[in-house]
């Protein structure tokens, strides 16, 4: 199996707080791999460690073996990793479709003259995404919402369309940020047995935080748990799902 | 050399009291708010016309008033007045916008300040005013110096209203109260901190203490039209970030810093037409280099 | 479909050629007074104005209250040009590329606003711009070659309705074309969540460029069209009251609405004629209509709308709240 992310000794503070500490990971390609740990335990920092949303100072991130540690977030969306946010980040006051195609931004090939200009490529080009965005739409039957600005939708619904925003890219990692929040049990179902479906139709990679310990153990291949920044398990979830370490940072404390 | 040179830092002073006076209307006010007023220069430019009203009236009632009578009767009636309008202002043009975008309401506090400017105008007429004297100009010899009772007047006073005022939001509960609501919007209600009460407090002190600002550079620089607020204005917002907005020693610091420039541009250039292109491009060059301003802390973005 | 969209150019193309013709033909029979002619040039060079601002500060959403500057170095690039570069014969044919050429100065100011961009955003590049506004002015007082505080001189009267109709129509066109294009969506973007646009591939540095050229380019060439109707500049022309003309005329009309730009640019410049006889006295009416307009209307008349025929029939939306629900994808 193809290592697609090492994450290699990855630490990050705060203003003097350690947010995460030491942080190794490894995906191969086609896993499916969950952090999980209590909140405040530096997870979604990992994310924007990975996506560049914070400069990273101690330690490395390699993509497909490139190093991918400076580089800027478009940057390294455009090479392939697309994530979800734990609190929804669709631009609220543009349409579902607009947001679904600002998905697949990098992927554009025509000139800023050339859309000036409408030229041909640009119509084909524009039309092409715009057929393919609708595609992802119907794929998670959101399709009649196209025209209608984001802020208007259900909850559930916009956490689809974050995803068929991420998916646009034909990205091969997928991060996916707490995706089960704000879900009830049944919905929470419906949400691994989507993951599930996408991970094969879309042929992905995915990483995937959570807070919700059955969504990572029904799911998951591999699972990491963290707790104050630091690994304290890794492994099979049945296997973490007894690790004593992990009962007492989930069960020591009240979740 | 070394006298010319105490001159200039005696008159940077003088006049950087005044900004730092102004500046820190701005400064608390986007402090609380986050909202840039930028109706805060023609503010102060309303409380030197108020100021002036009260001493022109006065003088003219009775000539023979004791000045320092005048001065202090001028100075609370302007301050007084001043905070009336500051708190009317925000409680009818900035208040009810607290939800909207940003934007607008600082495009609402362009059109205030625009308006003041305008309505001042319309009745005043163009022509401008002329401030009388009401402390006595004649000049002391210091050591090669020339200082007159008024520059001191003006440092001191400017001093003490900027220390009574940093014991305010350091050492009282209303000041914990700003600070808290600059800190934290969404919580301190719950808090049980009666939120528009204080922010209607801090109108008024800013207001109150540009009006102070008024007076003092009406003393010294005696000639008022309606559009003075502008410059001044800008300025005193300049020296705000320079010290890092919402910092109230910072804009201190900043309004010193202005007073220098502003004094000692012609000595150094050609001409003090440079002033606004001097000030300006250190604004720009700290910005690159400190957007936070000198004692401003850094802001993060969640994600 | 397909014939009713070419319909609808073709409508379109129509109208703009009509309003050309009209522009001509308007003056020329002098159906239309002098004084109202002046008063639809004024009106066109602001809606220039305001749809250029407003790409800036409605579809990006930073704020520029410094784009007057741009305005001033279109207005003196080009006046230089034909005053003292171009031979006087020559000036009326080559207008459009003296324009231009203005347009390109700006432009190239734009880029060092854009830059700081980059790392600030809000309060601070509003400031950035600010600055920038004030050294601009600054500077041209302190050049006594080009006539320091007392001004510039001397430009032939090129500007007519003709030209100012052509640019509105230009703007106007590139501008929607931009708009409705992975450019302008990567624009409305940033407007909406830098972070995220960041994080859907936005290359937000290049768009930003792009739309700090694109407005700072539009802006320099309403500088040129001004310049020449009024044969005569000045440094204090472009002080940070006309960038506050701009800023009004923008959140009159609507931030991210080329419609918007359009309405708020005509209804601010033809209500200062109209009140006109009130004197002083319009000039504190107007600042009051606006803090009520801020109130009771925030985003401006047509705020995140857009008038069906300016979107382009790809598009859908767009601009923001599509006025309608969108059609069926395209088979």
């Amino acid at each position: 199996m193809r290592q697609i992310l090492e994450i290699i000794d990855l630490s990050h503070n705060f203003g003097g707080l350690r947010a995460v500490s030491d942080f190794s990971l490894t995906v191969g390609e086609g896993e499916l791999v969950g952090v999980i740990g209590p909140n405040g335990a530096g997870k979604t920092t990992i994310f924007n460690l990975i996506t560049g949303v914070f400069r990273i100072a101690q330690g490395r991130i390699l993509y497909q073996g490139e190093d991918i540690t400076q580089w800027l977030s478009n940057r390294i969306t455009a090479a392939g990793i697309a994530r979800t946010f734990q609190n929804i980040r669709l631009f609220k006051d543009l349409t579902v479709l607009d947001n679904v195609r600002l998905g697949a931004f990098s992927r554009h090939r025509y000139s800023l003259m050339e859309s000036l200009w409408r030229s041909s490529n640009f119509r084909e080009q524009e039309e092409r995404l715009t057929r393919r965005a609708y595609e992802l739409l119907e794929r998670f039957q959101v399709a009649h919402y196209a025209g209608v600005p984001a802020r208007n939708l259900p909850y559930g619904e916009q956490r689809r369309i974050e995803i068929a925003r991420a998916l646009i890219s034909q990205p091969r990692l997928l991060l996916l940020d707490e995706p089960a929040a704000g879900m009830n049990h049944a919905e929470a179902e419906e949400l691994i047995r989507l993951i599930r479906e996408l991970k094969e139709e879309f042929s992905l990679t995915i990483l995937l935080i959570e807070h919700q310990m059955r969504v990572v153990l029904n799911l998951c291949q591999r699972v990491t748990v963290l707790d104050f920044g630091e690994t304290i398990a890794s492994g099979p979830p049945q296997e973490i799902h007894h690790h004593p370490a992990v009962l007492e940072a989930y069960l020591g404390r009240d979740i | 050399m070394l006298q010319l040179l105490a001159q200039n830092v005696l008159n940077a002073l003088q006049l950087g009291s005044v900004y730092a006076l102004i500046a820190l209307g701005y400064t608390m006010v986007y402090g609380i708010l986050t909202m840039i007023n930028f109706a805060h220069g023609d503010i102060f430019m309303v409380g030197c016309y108020l100021s002036l009203a009260a001493a022109a009236f006065l003088l003219g009632w009775q000539a023979n008033l004791p000045l320092p009578l005048v001065f202090t009767a001028a100075l609370l009636f302007s301050m007084v007045l001043t905070a009336l309008l500051g708190v009317t202002i925000e409680r009818l043009a900035y208040r009810p916008l607290r939800q909207a975008p940003r934007v607008s309401a600082v495009i609402t506090a362009l059109g205030v300040g625009l308006f003041l400017e305008n309505f001042t105008l319309a009745i005043l007429g163009p022509e401008p005013r002329q401030f009388p004297s009401l402390i006595a100009m004649t000049p002391w010899e210091v050591a090669g110096l020339t200082v007159t009772p008024l520059q001191i007047l003006i440092v001191l006073l400017a001093g003490a209203l900027m220390v009574l005022l940093d014991l305010l939001v350091r050492r009282t509960l209303l000041g914990m109260a700003m600070r808290a609501i600059s800190y934290n919007r969404p919580i301190v209600p719950l808090m049980g901190v009666p939120v528009d009460r204080v922010i209607s407090i801090t109108f008024a002190i800013g207001s109150a203490i540009a009006a102070a600002g008024g007076l003092l550079y009406g003393l010294a620089y005696p000639v008022l039209d309606p559009y003075m607020g502008i410059r001044i204005g800008w300025w005193a917002f300049i020296a705000a970030v320079v010290g890092g907005i919402g910092n109230i020693r910072g804009a201190m610091l900043g309004g010193y810093l202005l007073g220098i420039v502003e004094v000692f541009t012609p000595v150094f250039l050609p001409s003090s037409t440079y002033r606004d292109f001097v000030a300006f491009s250190l604004l720009l060059l700290l910005l690159v280099f400190k957007p936070t301003g000198l004692l401003g802390r850094p802001v993060f973005e969640r994600v | 479909m397909a014939t009713s969209d070419k319909g609808k150019s073709l409508l379109i193309c129509l109208g703009a050629v009509l309003l050309l013709a009209l522009s001509w033909a308007l003056p020329a029979s002098g159906f239309l007074n002098p004084y109202i002619v002046q008063v639809l040039m004024y009106v066109g060079i602001n809606m220039i104005l305001t749809m250029a601002l407003n790409l800036v500060n409605g579809y990006m959403g930073e704020f520029s209250v410094g784009h007057a500057g741009f305005m001033a170095i279109g207005a003196y690039v080009s006046s230089i040009i034909t005053v003292a570069v171009l031979p006087r014969e020559l000036a009326p044919w080559l207008f459009p590329l003296v324009l231009v050429m203005g347009g390109l100065a700006a432009a190239a100011a734009g880029l060092i606003v854009a830059y700081p961009s980059f790392r600030t955003r809000g309060d601070y590049l509003a400031i950035v711009t600010l600055a920038f506004n004030m050294i601009v002015k600054s500077v041209l007082e302190n050049l006594e070659i080009l006539g320091g505080p007392r001004g510039y001189l001397g430009m032939p009267r090129l500007t007519n309705l003709v030209w100012v109709t052509a640019w509105v129509l230009i703007t106007l066109l590139i501008l929607r074309n931009l708009i409705y294009s992975n450019f302008g969506r990567g624009i409305m973007a940033i407007r909406e969540d830098e972070v995220a646009a960041n994080l859907t591939s936005v290359d937000t540095r290049r768009v930003k460029i792009i739309a700090f050229l694109i407005s700072a380019f539009f802006t320099g060439i309403a500088g040129g069209l001004f310049a020449h109707v009024l044969q005569f500049i000045n440094p204090r022309s472009f002080s940070i009251l006309k960038s506050t003309d701009m800023l009004v005329m923008v959140y009159l009309g609507g931030v991210g609405s080329l419609a918007g730009s359009l309405l708020g640019a005509a209804i601010f410049t033809v209500l200062l004629e109209v009140l006109r006889p009130l004197g002083l006295w319009r000039w504190v009416l107007g600042p009051l209509l606006l803090v009520l307009l801020m109130i009771f209307r925030p985003r401006g008349i047509m705020g995140l709308r857009e008038w069906r025929w300016l979107q382009p029939v790809l598009a859908f939306g767009g601009g923001g709240q599509g006025p309608t629900a969108p059609g069926p994808p395209p088979a």
